[in-house]
């Protein structure tokens, strides 16, 4: 079969089984365009700002676990995706970005619309290509779906300059089954001298604790992880990426750690002896102050990316492989050793974390006369039966989705964890409501967020992906204001926006159905009835608490037993435990 | 500590910026780069002299690794290992100093490859320290010019990096 470049790329993707692609065309990218334009197998998902493309396709690679797939033009095509594509790259989720680029004799000359796509996106992918030859096209397209899915999954661009895709110059096509890369090999199964090490380690804990993040979701371990805790008895916490991969419901699961963390999961790790991390990568908002983190820990990381190992915290046990083999290897050597977990140490480690949980950390006062953000999270998580897709932008209201909607299932939490992008949650919802049309999905967001990437309500009403906003709106870019309350005497500098616009109206104008709540009363019925609507977009204006910060908070520079409680604790702690 | 990485790198445009620019993003420091085709085109050699703690040159090796057009890298400095730096210099020379200045270079087991009448241009190779010295000998002023390409290494004995 021959073929033009541009139905080459297309063709490719019917191979590759990609069901979505999100874009934006543009000069360089219209005969790709019009061999998109030849066929209805790879839908076409139109956007109204190219960063949006990108956030919508990493969002439905979060949720169903495939690449998320983007396509733009050069120029600004390309570097308004770069926020998607970092965000996509921080958080490791495999997505593969087709950019135009000017045609090859021109590149280097200034021409119109260019840009040095590939030097720009370097740091932020995991791999970028130039393709330079019309017969290296497919075997590229092969290579960047290969690398942005296997190993620790990241994006990966191809830039195609407008001569490659030529509908005058035909060549043979043919989609390779594989790709073999001798600069690229995964590393799948861990060392099995290592886990046996680590398995002795877990089983004379005395208070141990097991330390979940996103590649346990990533690496669809959350089945091995669960079967592995709940066989142990031992306490469980999450990381912000990591919520769903132990289900939230459960009584050996401690809640979220880190800055936002719950004060019985922060307790836990600073006082635990051994540590199981398990596709967590130590980020600084998870450890704190590196040099008080877990000071009487013995640390094991299962981690697939060798340099995410010791790479701020050192640890004893290092593991490179796949989380769910490495799990799986782990279950079979506990189910035949003959050393089991101390039952008396087990027991006096879960009376501690009890005094930690009767702290009640996550406490606030139901009896406001203004609604309480908290609350209206708590409502969303009842009415929707904790079965929603909940998609978040950035701030206090991302902390409060992921301290009061409890995730029960991998792939249900979806929010810019690494980057912490402003703007992610409208296209991410789209995205994920693409993949999944009879599931709730829910954005919450806040007034300032959802400004972001607004304009994308209108693809929302062109390809009928009927969201739910959950606007919870208090006048206020809230966690710059809280860290502004705490660390600047209250110098609100630009944290307060003077205009907000009426979400009601702009709902309406876009063809959607606006709903302003005002009172914690009508909360749930607001929410009973958006959902109902299932048709509909919905975006819901909450008008909370000003004043309302997230607690439990570590400030930066501070250790995991060092928090800010909302209500002060109520058990003394006895700190004297090794 | 000073560590010498010797890396075997898919010859392909943008394979060198990937490195230079993993360098620069996470705040490592390259004291000399040198890169060059191996007999097998499609790969280059590239030696990499940096500094760090060895938390820092275990980072930067991952690092490096992780990088998809690196195909296999060594620490040099981990083993026994033979390294030399090229250097070329151009020396004034007046009648009296003449006879002096090649007596130098003998000394140091150098090349005199261009001569005019005010000048000398010189060739030498060896360990960094050995250039060093050669320059420490001469005083202020009668160097003109001074290319060093930065140490490359291969280790010693029979095991080598390669495919």
């Amino acid at each position: 079969m021959e073929l033009s470049g541009g139905h080459i790329l297309v063709q490719c993707l019917k191979d590759e089984g990609v069901e979505f692609v999100f874009g934006y065309p543009g000069g360089s990218v219209l005969h790709i365009y019009d061999a998109i334009f030849h066929q209805d197998e790879v839908k076409h998902i139109l956007v109204r700002h190219e960063q949006a493309a990108a956030h919508a396709a990493d969002a439905y690679a979060r949720a169903t676990g495939k690449p998320g797939v983007v396509l733009v033009t050069s120029g600004p095509g390309a570097t308004n995706a770069v926020t998607g594509i970092a965000t996509a790259y921080m958080d490791s989720i495999p997505m593969v970005i087709i950019s135009g680029q000017v045609p090859s004799p021109v590149i280097g000359s200034d021409a119109f619309q260019e840009v040095d796509t590939v030097g720009i996106t370097r740091p932020c992918v995991k791999h970028n290509f130039l393709v330079k030859d019309v017969n290296d096209l497919a075997e590229t397209m092969k290579k960047a779906f290969y690398v942005a899915t296997t190993g620790r999954p990241g994006p990966v661009l191809v830039d195609v300059p407008k001569d490659i895709t030529d509908p005058n110059i035909k060549v043979p096509y043919k989609y390779p089954k594989k790709v073999v890369m001798r600069s690229y090999n995964p590393v799948v199964t861990g060392h099995k001298g290592q886990i046996k090490r680590a398995v002795e380690m877990l089983l004379t804990a005395q208070r141990p604790i097991i330390y979940s993040g996103g590649g346990v979701i990533l690496g669809e371990g959350h089945k091995e992880l669960t079967e592995l805790t709940q066989m142990l008895g031992y306490p469980i916490t999450n990381t912000l990426m990591g919520l769903g991969g132990y289900p939230a419901t459960d009584k050996q699961f401690v809640g979220m750690l880190g800055m936002h963390g719950t004060y019985e999961a922060n307790m836990a790790m600073h006082e635990s002896d051994v540590i199981l991390a398990v596709g967590a990568r130590f980020d600084d908002r998870v450890t704190g102050k590196l040099a008080e983190f877990c000071p009487y820990a013995k640390i094991i990381h299962i981690d697939v990316d060798p340099a995410s190992i010791s790479k701020t915290v050192k640890v004893d046990v290092p593991i490179v492989g796949e989380v769910k083999p490495v799990l799986e290897q782990m279950i079979e050597l506990i189910k035949d050793s003959k050393i089991k977990p101390s039952k008396t140490s087990l027991e006096s480690w879960w009376q501690l974390i009890q005094s930690w949980r009767d702290v009640h950390c996550l406490e606030y006062d139901r009896n406001s006369k203004v609604i309480k953000p908290q609350y209206v999270v708590e409502q969303l998580y009842q009415v929707t039966h904790g079965e929603a897709y909940v998609t978040s932008d950035v701030g206090q209201h991302q902390m409060y989705a992921a301290q009061y909607y409890h995730f029960d299932k991998p792939r249900r939490w979806i929010n810019s964890g690494g980057l912490g992008t402003m703007g992610f949650g409208l296209p991410a919802a789209i995205g994920v409501k693409l993949a999944f049309p009879e599931a709730n999905v829910a954005c919450i967001t806040g007034e300032a967020s959802i400004q972001m990437c607004i304009q994308e309500l209108s693809t929302a009403l062109q390809y009928n992906a009927p969201v739910k906003i959950i606007n919870l709106n208090n006048r206020y870019m809230g966690m710059v204001r809280q860290w502004q309350e705490f660390s600047y005497e209250s110098r609100y500098s630009q944290s307060y926006m003077d205009t907000i616009p009426d979400f009601v109206k702009l709902a309406e104008a876009y063809g959607h159905v606006g709903m302003l709540i005002e009172k914690p009363e009508d909360v749930r019925g607001a929410l009973e009835h958006a959902f109902a609507l299932k048709d509909r977009t919905v975006f819901l204006d909450f008008i909370t608490d000003r004043t309302e910060n997230v607690y439990p908070m570590i400030e930066a520079g501070k250790g995991h037993h060092d928090m800010k409680l909302r209500v002060a604790p109520g058990t003394p702690v006895d700190r004297e435990l090794s | 500590m000073r560590h010498i990485i010797s890396i075997l790198i898919e010859n392909e445009a943008g394979a060198l910026s990937r490195v230079a620019g993993l360098f620069s993003a996470r705040g490592y420091n390259i004291e000399s780069l040198t890169v060059a085709p191996t007999e097998d085109p499609s790969l280059s050699r590239m030696t990499l002299v940096t500094s760090g703690s060895d938390e820092i040159i275990e980072q930067i090796t991952k690092q490096l690794n992780k990088l998809i057009d690196v195909v296999k890298l060594i620490d040099l400095a981990e083993s026994a290992h033979i390294e030399r730096e090229l250097m070329l210099v151009k020396i004034k020379t007046s009648h009296d100093t003449r006879e002096e200045v090649k007596r130098m270079v003998d000394i140091f087991r150098g090349k005199i490859i261009d001569v005019t009448a005010n000048s000398y241009v010189v060739e030498m190779t060896g360990q960094s320290s050995k250039l060093d010295a050669f320059i420490h000998g001469f005083e202020e002023g009668s160097i003109i010019e001074v290319v060093r390409s930065g140490p490359t290494g291969i280790s010693r004995g029979e095991k080598g990096l390669h495919l």
